[in-house]
């Protein structure tokens, strides 16, 4: 048990990060809110790719003479770039909750759906 | 703005960050760093200049139609790289062929491409940033 | 130990952020935190040997994505309406999605094994080819731009398309297509 605890413990914050940004995408009734619910579980699976990344003992993928154990650099190449379009969709759905705003004049899920009768 | 401070550190610490821009850039294969990573700090140079002395300064300084067409150079450039490796008889983004020695190709295509990553994402950042605070400023058009 | 040390202590400062913003009502307090979520992560990412990685997420996640989010907040609402209290319902989805997750996690690999499968592949031959077939020291630029080059590719044009989003979302004139528009947005517009 203490052995799983030390091995997976990293998985399970994740985890938690993870829901505590779901959670807020789907309570929320801001639409601010719930992009920023989204970029915490975004960051949280950026955590989990990483955490896979990692061998114990080994060091950053930058090759020098002398040591032979490197984390996996396949993952920091794919998450690199995920935060870099991560920022670029983000900003998309920051666009749109502006222009929701001038439409609505409100960034609030249920007036919106007040106004439109929907729902 | 009109805090003194605040535009004399700016003026001070504009040029430092770009000259780190580049930096970052062009060191990108001995340490950690990159077109990405140098595309956004170049951006936060030029969004802080917007910060602090005003979206239209900024614009004055580096104007929307360059960046637009530096956004699409950019990634003209990095496609451009796979095509020039193709009619040189490789295969696309195949770096080997760019020069005698398969090994230099690789280096030439490497900062190519980063270059062409580097230049889009800094076009981008700053025009996203561009787009944002001039909503807030409907004359300034 | 001192490595799980630290590691324990960020994470469990991330836990402590991340219930923070899921409380606080003030968006832009909100905002800030998100911007200390990211650069506490970026630390993580350097304990976890992921520095390129650590770097993109101290100027992007704690830098750009700040401003934007402020920018949008000056635009719009400061203040989360909201209603009251916790909702049942996304409670209970949570924890029955996360308690799901973590049962799939007693089959993951555990932290650091050097056996697990994600370094069976193609990392090993990317760690010991890239000195010899690319010849540069940092093996994430190599595997970035050149094994990878194709999905970098991808993904710039991805950031590039996202542009064309935001600029044809707020590119335009204030209320151009809609003339009933007009006066709400002049009186919104500060």
């Amino acid at each position: 048990m203490i052995d799983e605890i030390i091995g997976l413990y990293n998985y399970w914050v994740v985890i938690f990060l993870m829901m505590t940004g779901f959670y807020v995408v789907i309570a929320s009734t801001n639409l601010v809110k719930k992009i920023i619910g989204l970029n915490i579980f975004q960051t949280s699976v950026f955590i989990l790719y990483i955490t896979m990344g990692k061998v114990a003992d080994g060091t950053a993928p930058i090759l020098e003479e002398g040591i032979t154990s490197y984390s996996n650099p396949l993952p920091h190449v794919l998450i690199l770039t995920a935060i870099v379009v991560g920022v670029a969709t983000t900003a998309v759905g920051l666009a749109l909750v502006v222009r929701i705003k001038e439409a609505y004049d409100t960034i609030e899920e249920d007036e919106i759906h007040d106004q439109d009768d929907s729902l | 703005m009109n805090h003194t401070l605040l535009r004399t550190m700016t003026q001070l610490l504009i040029a430092p960050i770009m000259v780190f821009a580049l930096y970052v850039q062009f060191h990108g294969d001995f340490g950690p760093g990159g077109g990405f990573q140098a595309g956004v700090i170049f951006a936060a140079a030029v969004i802080l200049y917007g910060i602090v002395f005003g979206i239209r300064a900024a614009k004055k300084a580096i104007p929307d139609g360059i960046l637009r067409a530096m956004a699409a150079f950019g990634v003209l450039l990095y496609g451009g790289v796979g095509v020039a490796t193709m009619l040189l008889g490789g295969r696309y983004l195949e770096y080997g062929v760019l020069a005698h020695d398969p090994v230099h190709g690789q280096h030439y295509g490497i900062i190519l491409v980063e270059l062409g990553v580097g230049i889009a994402v800094a076009s981008v950042m700053i025009l996203i940033f561009y787009a944002f605070a001039s909503r807030g400023e409907p004359d300034d058009r | 130990m001192m490595l799980t040390i630290i590691d324990l202590t960020l994470l469990f400062f991330l836990v402590v952020i991340a219930i923070a913003v899921v409380r606080i009502k003030d968006l832009f307090a909100a905002t800030m935190l998100l911007g200390i979520y990211s650069l506490l992560s970026a630390s993580i990412f350097v304990t976890l040997d992921a520095v390129d990685v650590a770097f993109t997420e101290a100027s992007v996640g704690a830098g750009i994505s700040t401003i934007l989010a402020l920018s949008t907040l000056s635009l719009t609402a400061r203040i989360e309406k909201g209603h009251p209290g916790p909702t049942w319902i996304p409670i209970l989805v949570c924890a029955v999605t996360g308690l799901t997750l973590i049962y799939a996690t007693f089959d993951m690999p555990w932290f650091g094994d050097p056996d697990a499968p994600i370094h069976q592949h193609v990392a090993p031959h990317y760690l010991e080819a890239s000195a010899e077939e690319i010849d540069i020291p940092n093996v994430v630029t190599s595997v970035l731009a050149s094994y990878r080059g194709f999905d970098t590719f991808g993904e710039t044009v991805v950031v590039f398309t996202a542009l064309v989003a935001v600029l044809l979302l707020l590119g335009g004139r204030k209320g151009e297509d809609n003339e009933s528009n007009q006066n709400k947005d002049e009186g919104g517009a500060s």
